[in-house]
């Protein structure tokens, strides 16, 4: 009886173990280097470092405020993405869910800016902020708004916008897919039972939709927290993080100081912190959708 | 679920196949290896390989990685398990050069260099400026043994360039561009006037403020104070500093930046130019080749930045484009050596030059080159660099400085502002690194 | 009648401003695409000057050089084989978790469940240096296992999320009466659970085939020998240092774009509706 079942618990463990043994192979090496370096003083180059115990997470802390405005704009990012992004995304879903006219091709158009490279995505862009040859500020003077039109990558005032509007655009894709999976894993005869009963379309989205919805919803806005908040590709083709500090983002400082000033120990200290505010991130958040779940 | 089985076995065997085969390996125990970075170089070094082997029997093999930023990767990650080629090349700044010295990853040249080869000394057929790039003098602040360590492949300056043709539209002389920066000013309101834009540069990209800032700051207060300033004997608050940054001021006033070019990535920039939306821009050697592919009519001249004052020469960073280094540990360094000889001889460095449009590093090849890569090799006696100054700033300082030029080109802030925040920055690193 | 009528009109005008937007957006997603076509039949000098999207003079034979300058054809099978394996990989060793974190007990259940999609989380750039040290140990620089079982660990992650998240809401009763008729774990995940998440599996495998299909940083790290790089290697050659052949590399990039869109044409019909399916076929 015992050793049917210890064979059955361990049975359950050989689920989780080809993934376990790549997670601990590959992840956990190098994440504790990371870790070890983070308490050392090295350039990524000699086979010296020194130990300098807790010394590059008190600069980090107390005496960096270039890294937490980056962790700030980042932050300006991710609730844009957030919200205008996921609800893009989530009203795209909703209308190809139905038998919408179309409704293949929309599907195979959205997931395009997902899949385009960073270099076109850089291209584009570019030219429709430009300052004099802009797209955008072409656009604003053909509707009598030149008053508008700007340098918009280049003014302290839009650069941060703009470039969240192209990763909102080069991202939007992503959420559609999974809420789209999501949607489609409603079984339709609950929408026909409400039907039946009378239910608008706005009561059937509100009883129906949402509820069975919300793991997908937690699930999506964890991706893009964690999407957003690492944004680097975008950052570099655009800005590279100016003008000043304006859309400096965490990974622009990480690289910065890893690979421009050569602190490679002070860069795993910036990462483990970054991390570990995401992780504590997404424990809240799963935490959250928890609760909610059982309400 | 049949099919999902078969997915399975597929799967496995596909692994199978894949631990077991490595490809093709050549057989290279006698051969060079050989890494770089250079995409739009590749062929041209793959042609040259071809030709060694032919001449001489040793099989070369050139690998790529790109872009730049993988490849730097890819070597510090070689580095730390000894898996370096016979040749490489290193990206970064001195500071990182020095480290992989004294590492024990780069060979010293400068016996080679010296050593009288066929009746003429390998050091002597190459520019003074260029190898200085790749030396280290005696009492150097890394602590590295004095010589040379690298082998420079191509020569670049970084100044500025001027369109020919937009100046005679707006009624300028085309021959004459601006030398100081009164002319400059005075020029650029002329084009001003005729609706010409007038300065574009990769100032997004900021070593390029960096080196136009530095190019100013040489210029209007001699070196010696910018390397005390840099040895934190001078402070930036100096008033030669703030009048370096009020350049930029001026600059933001008068309009002459290119709407957008505080955050334009280089490519950009070069784009604006060869499409002739600018007047002037600051770039680097290399945008011949650019220039030529986007624009072959481009009408253009090379000059240097415009001085402030006569007070000091005017420098420009120039020096190596590319070098090699000989990785130390390698049992071939002789043949590595050799090989690299061999690639900066004339026919190779004409063959080079041709091929990329750039500067030759051997001195009797440089009159087979294009007359605007002339002008460019003309101006190599002003030339500087960042590698052969005597003590070199911390990077988080040079960033400092360099985003606040971006913070004075927006109107977001005064050059007396920038100047505090850059030296209460210095004073921080600098309490740090001792 | 009227009221009829009324009703009419109100849907079909709600109809024409839905259309209205969805090709607003989607013209917003093609036009890049459409741009980077129009560039690549054009040529260097002309690229950032003809702004026109239809190209008077089509050079069409950028797209065979690009082809053989960037070596596409040695690149192309490699770059299918590695996302076709992990692909695979990641789905079937992520949706084994995935589903016992899911529906299974065991000790530490929470806590390994974190830790594994944690590496979502801790994105140090620094740390793919350790991983080529950790290689080098393993004897698996410049060997296709080498490339392979890096990306499959790196898709776990987002994988086990995913499949967890869709196998939570999946009904239980369909595995319970399979239990009852005598059925063991591994056979009712394999042959219950993993039909009825097609949907959420078709998605894992979209975003990991775009993933494998784009991935250069790890196959320039660790491989060396050009037959076993993938295709993105072949884009560098268009992308110098200093020049960039910007119709060249448009027409790689569109080469390189169409099979990934051609799969997910295919994938995405499994989204549809797969629950429903699964559940009357069950």
């Amino acid at each position: 009886m015992n050793f049917q079942k210890i064979r059955h618990l361990a049975g359950n463990y050989i689920f989780v173990l080809p993934a376990f043994l790549l997670f601990a192979t590959f992840s956990l090496y190098p994440f504790l280097k990371v870790f070890q370096l983070s308490v050392m003083s090295w350039d990524g180059i000699s086979p010296e470092m020194t130990y300098v115990g807790l010394g590059n997470f008190k600069d980090l802390l107390l005496d960096n405020p270039v890294f937490w405005n980056s962790m700030g704009n980042a932050l300006f990012v991710t609730v844009l993405a957030l919200t205008a992004q996921n609800l893009l995304a989530l009203v795209l879903a909703f209308l190809c869910d139905r038998d919408i006219r179309g409704g293949n091709i929309y599907r195979v158009i959205f997931y395009l800016p997902p899949v385009l490279s960073g270099i076109v995505v850089g291209l584009i862009w570019n030219w429709i902020y430009d300052g004099n040859y802009g797209l955008l500020n072409h656009f604003l003077g053909f509707i009598g708004l030149g008053d508008l039109s700007r340098a918009w990558l280049s003014d302290p005032k839009t650069a941060l916008a703009a470039v969240a509007v192209i990763h909102m655009w080069k991202g939007f894709g992503w959420g559609f897919v999974i809420l789209l999976a999501g949607l489609q894993s409603i079984p339709r005869e609950l929408y026909e039972a409400a039907r039946v009963d009378g239910a608008n379309s706005w009561t059937v989205f509100r009883n129906i939709t949402v509820p069975l919805m919300i793991p997908v919803f937690v699930l999506v806005s964890i991706l893009t927290i964690l999407g957003t908040m690492q944004i680097f590709d975008i950052i570099i083709a655009t800005t590279g993080g100016g003008p000043g500090y304006h859309t400096e983002v965490p990974i622009t400082r990480i690289v910065q100081t890893m690979v421009g000033s050569s602190q490679f120990g002070y860069a795993c200290a910036m990462g483990v912190v970054f991390g570990v505010i995401l992780l504590v991130v997404s424990m809240i958040q799963i935490r959250v959708s928890k609760m909610m779940r059982q309400v | 679920m049949k099919y999902s089985l078969k997915f399975f076995i597929i799967f496995f065997l596909a692994l199978c196949f894949a631990g077991c085969s490595t490809g093709d390996k050549k057989d290279l125990s006698d051969g060079l290896k050989v890494w770089h970075w250079a995409s739009d170089r590749e062929s041209a070094f793959q042609e040259l390989a071809k030709r060694y082997e032919a001449q001489f029997h040793v099989p070369v093999r050139f690998e790529l990685y790109a872009p730049s930023e993988a490849y730097a990767q890819r070597v510090k990650a070689a580095a730390q398990t000894n898996k370096l080629p016979d040749i490489y090349g290193i990206l970064g700044e001195k500071r990182d050069f020095a480290s992989f010295i004294k590492s024990g990853y780069v060979a010293d040249l400068t016996p080679s260099l010296n050593s009288d080869g066929g009746g003429f000394v390998w050091k002597d057929k190459l520019f003074e400026k260029a190898l200085a790039v790749n030396e280290f003098a005696p009492g150097n602040e890394y602590g590295v043994n004095p010589g040379i360590y690298g082998v420079p492949l191509d020569v670049t300056t970084i100044q500025m360039v001027y369109n020919k043709k937009l100046y005679e539209k707006a009624g300028l002389d085309p021959g004459r561009p601006p030398q100081t920066w009164e002319e400059f000013l005075s020029h650029s309101s002329v084009l001003k006037a005729q609706g010409i834009p007038r300065f574009v540069s990769g100032f997004g990209e900021i070593w390029l403020i960096d080196a136009f800032a530095s190019n100013l700051a040489m210029n209007i207060m001699g070196e010696e104070k910018v390397f005390a300033t840099y040895a934190g004997k001078v402070p930036y608050t100096d008033p030669d500093w703030v009048k370096v940054l009020a350049l930029f001021k001026q600059m933001a006033d008068e309009g002459i930046l290119v709407e957008g070019a505080v955050t334009m990535v280089n490519k950009m920039a070069e784009q604006t130019f060869a499409n002739e939306r600018a007047a002037y821009a600051f770039n680097g050697s290399w945008c011949v080749n650019v220039y030529k592919g986007m624009n072959p009519d481009l009408q253009y001249g090379a000059m240097l930045p415009p001085k402030a004052t006569n007070l000091n020469p005017m420098r420009i960073w120039g020096g190596a484009g590319t070098s090699f280094v000989v990785n130390q540990k390698s049992g071939r360094r002789e043949k590595a050596i050799q090989f690299l000889k061999w690639l900066t001889e004339d026919a190779q460095q004409a063959f080079l030059s041709v091929e990329t449009q750039n500067l030759p590093v051997s001195k009797s090849s440089i009159g087979r080159i294009s007359p605007i890569l002339a002008e460019f090799a003309d101006d190599m006696d002003n030339a500087t660099h960042p590698n052969v100054y005597p003590v070199h700033e911390i990077s988080a300082v040079t960033e400092a400085f360099d985003k606040g030029i971006q913070s004075i080109l927006i109107g977001e802030k005064t050059p007396n502002a920038v100047a505090q925040e850059v030296q209460r920055i210095k004073e921080k690193e600098s309490k740090k690194n001792q | 009648m009227s009221e009829i009528n009324y009703e009419i009109v109100k849907k079909r005008a709600i109809n024409f401003f839905v259309h209205v937007f969805l090709i607003l957006v989607s013209l917003s997603c093609l036009f890049p695409l459409w741009w980077a076509f129009a560039s690549s039949l054009k040529t260097q000098a002309t690229v950032f000057t003809d702004l026109s999207l239809f190209p008077k003079i089509p050079h069409w034979e950028n797209y065979y050089d690009a082809w053989i300058k960037s070596n596409f054809s040695l690149y192309f099978l490699n770059s299918l084989f590695y996302t076709a394996t992990v692909v695979i990989g990641v789905i079937l060793i992520a949706s084994m978790a995935a589903y016992a974190f899911s529906r299974l007990q065991f000790a530490g259940r929470n806590i390994l469940f974190l830790v594994l999609i944690s590496t979502m989380m801790i994105p140090i750039p620094g740390s793919i240096i350790a991983l080529y040290v950790l290689l080098n140990k393993l004897h698996l620089i410049d060997t296709r296992l080498g490339y392979i079982l890096p990306q499959i660990n790196g898709g776990l992650a987002l994988g086990i999320f995913l499949l967890k998240t869709f196998f939570d809401d999946l009904p239980k009763e369909l595995e319970d009466s399979a239990r009852i008729d005598g059925c063991g774990r591994f056979r009712v995940y394999w042959h219950i659970a993993l039909p009825l998440a097609k949907p959420a599996i078709a998605v894992l495998a979209i975003f990991n085939i775009l993933a494998v299909w784009n991935e250069y940083i790890l196959a320039m790290l660790v491989l060396s020998n050009k037959s076993l790089m993938p295709l993105q290697r072949g884009l560098m050659v268009f992308q110098g240092s200093h020049v960039t052949q910007y119709p060249l590399l448009m027409a790689g990039i569109v080469i390189t774009i169409l099979p990934v869109l051609v799969i997910y044409l295919m994938l995405q019909k499994h989204i549809i509706k797969g629950i429903t399916a699964g559940a009357v076929k069950g």
